[in-house]
């Protein structure tokens, strides 16, 4: 028993960019255990999100293609993994830190009786498996080890590049679990918040607002900015409280972990909260008004201006250099 | 309709923590605490449920003997009492999801709210393991709860936008920010809260062995990013991103 399976993540039919990311956590853990990669997929008709998952060399995919899978449910989904475990003999389940992993990973763990790590940003073999996660929004790290035989972790994915398609196409296995349906449990809908913009989690450049732009339709020019660069929009929690923005858009411990190569904190003072969801930036523009705000002493360019003129003029500028 | 709501006492999120120079903790001196925040929103949550609804709120708390404080609160606002069940122990989120099975074998209540994480250990995790180990449904991060029929319809946040999900009772629900504006314990209630009934609990007296699945073995510091520049205007930004950075 040492082997490592991912539980996929997929969203509109297509694969999401935080499980490649886990592909990559996988085969590190893999190369500690000397054992194999497999993944696990569930859905309904998902049959490209399967064949790309093929792709990664892992050693083996197990799709569970069946109508129950339609739609997230943790109570559906937690059991059919926990015999995934058991069909491929894996040591480690692991899925990222999304709000499914959240949601679903702690039912898979109480299944296989297995300690579970939240949020690892590393693993390693040092007299045994540790590994790494942050606490105390971001403040505290922490190294771990989970003394069950099984072990389950949610990869907190933007410390892990995303996998690149590597080798032969693994075959597709069909996988039933012979798990019946929850009758505790109904799903009912899911209202995705449509953009053209790239999801926060995959961007290369995220703009975010604070409560210093006042009200939602100040939020305009931050939109405005990302536009320009192709990037998504982020918002404090401070700006989802006053109602400024959606609670999607929330980056900080109890919301997003984002590392874009390039951060926009917008009229966001930086509170450690929220500093926990962006530091790890490649690089941080921070423009407030305030000269003593806390986000300047995590930023790498920072402007003491007032946002309502330097981001229009920003963004004009930048649109000139991109046309 | 009973209600349990968990309680945990946190350092406040607004101090800095500071950890020991033998890296087996965080410094607790001199430290203020305070209840999670996450748990105020489900202790609101609770007490809105029940007046709603009529029957008893039952706040619950594992951890120091100091935790009454945070009880008290929580019966401040408006739980009709609490249980505590003591321990200095800084128990992994499954001891506290086994402590918490047994807390509801014996009260057995209609339905849990829980903040959806705590924000010291940040693991997100207790709530989901008390649904499995009962074998009820759970509805985590939720921004509104409808309880009619025995069910609960709870919208929640999830990546990309929100979800309804609807959960029949007896079941788990844990809030997330926008569920409600957790009330102020007003005077009257703080005089109140100090006759309600508090019980107090060990482990042991549960028969839960709380050794941990997961040990913490060393606390560190994160590697602090350096401070960079204050810049002159909107032009050397949009140089320096240019031709510093190279990210334009």
């Amino acid at each position: 028993m040492a082997n490592v399976l991912v539980v996929a993540e997929h969203l509109d039919g297509a694969l999401r960019k935080v499980t490649r990311s886990v592909i990559t956590f996988a085969r590190d853990a893999a190369e500690l255990t000397g054992g194999d990669v497999d993944v696990l997929l569930l859905g309904s008709d998902v049959d490209a999100v399967a064949e790309e998952l093929a792709q990664y060399g892992v050693s083996r995919v197990l799709y569970a293609n069946d109508s129950a899978y339609a739609n997230y449910l943790a109570e559906n989904y937690a059991p059919a993994i926990a015999a995934a475990a058991e069909e491929t003999d894996a040591a480690i389940v692991c899925a990222p830190a999304s709000t499914t992993g959240k949601d679903l990973l702690p039912r898979v763990a109480a299944s296989l009786e297995a300690g579970m790590v939240s949020d690892a940003i590393s693993v390693s073999d040092d007299d045994g498996l540790k590994f790494r996660r942050p606490l105390w929004a971001g403040n505290v790290i922490t190294t771990v080890e989970v003394v069950t035989p099984v072990k389950v972790v949610s990869v907190r994915t933007t410390d892990f590049d995303a996998a690149e398609p590597s080798g032969d196409a693994t075959p597709v296995e069909s996988f039933d679990p012979g798990v019946a349906p929850s009758e505790t449990a109904e799903f009912v809908s899911f209202d995705q918040v449509k953009s053209e913009r790239p999801e926060l989690t995959d961007a290369e450049v995220v703009v975010a607002g604070g409560r210093g732009l006042r009200s939602g339709e100040n939020f305009e020019m931050i939109m405005d900015l990302a536009d320009t660069l192709g990037g998504a929009v982020g918002a404090s929690r401070a700006a989802v409280d006053s109602g400024y923005a959606p609670n999607d858009w929330q980056i900080g411990q109890t919301g997003k972990v984002v590392a874009p190569q390039l951060y926009f904190a917008v009229a966001i003072s930086g509170a450690i909260q929220h500093l926990a969801g962006m530091k790890g930036s490649q690089n941080i523009v921070a423009i407030n008004t305030d000269p003593d705000a806390p986000i300047f002493q995590v930023s790498d360019y920072g402007l003491v201006a007032d946002a309502f003129e330097a981001v229009p003029e920003l963004t004009e500028k930048l649109q000139k250099l991109v046309d | 309709m009973k209600i349990l709501t968990t309680v945990k006492r946190v350092t406040d999120p607004d101090m800095k923590v500071k950890i020991k120079p033998d890296q087996s903790g965080v410094v607790t001196e001199g430290v203020e605490y305070k209840m999670n925040s996450f748990d105020e929103y489900g202790v609101e949550e609770a007490i809105a449920i029940k007046e709603e609804h009529g029957g008893e709120v039952v706040a619950v708390s594992i951890g120091p003997s100091q935790s009454t404080k945070e009880l008290r609160t929580a019966m401040a606002m408006g739980a009709d009492r609490a249980i505590l069940v003591e321990t200095d122990a800084d128990l992994d989120s499954d001891a506290v999801a086994r402590v918490l099975t047994e807390i509801v074998q014996r009260e057995e209540p209609d339905v849990i709210l829980m903040g959806k994480q705590s924000v010291d250990s940040d693991r997100s995790q207790a709530a989901q393991l008390l649904a499995s180990y009962l074998d009820w449904p759970q509805a985590t991060f939720a921004y509104d709860v409808e309880v009619a029929d025995g069910w609960a319809t709870v919208g929640r946040e999830v990546d990309g936008g929100t979800s309804t999900k609807r959960i029949r009772l007896p079941g788990i629900i844990t809030a997330d920010l926008r569920l409600n504006e957790p009330r102020y314990a007003s005077l009257p209630g703080i005089m109140k809260a100090k006759r309600k009934p508090l019980e107090t609990l060990t482990p042991d007296d549960l028969g839960v062995d709380i050794a941990p699945r997961v040990n913490v073995l060393k606390f560190e510091a994160p590697e602090e990013r350096e401070a960079g520049e204050i810049l002159e205007d909107v032009d050397e930004l949009v140089d320096r991103l240019k031709n510093e950075a190279n990210v334009i």
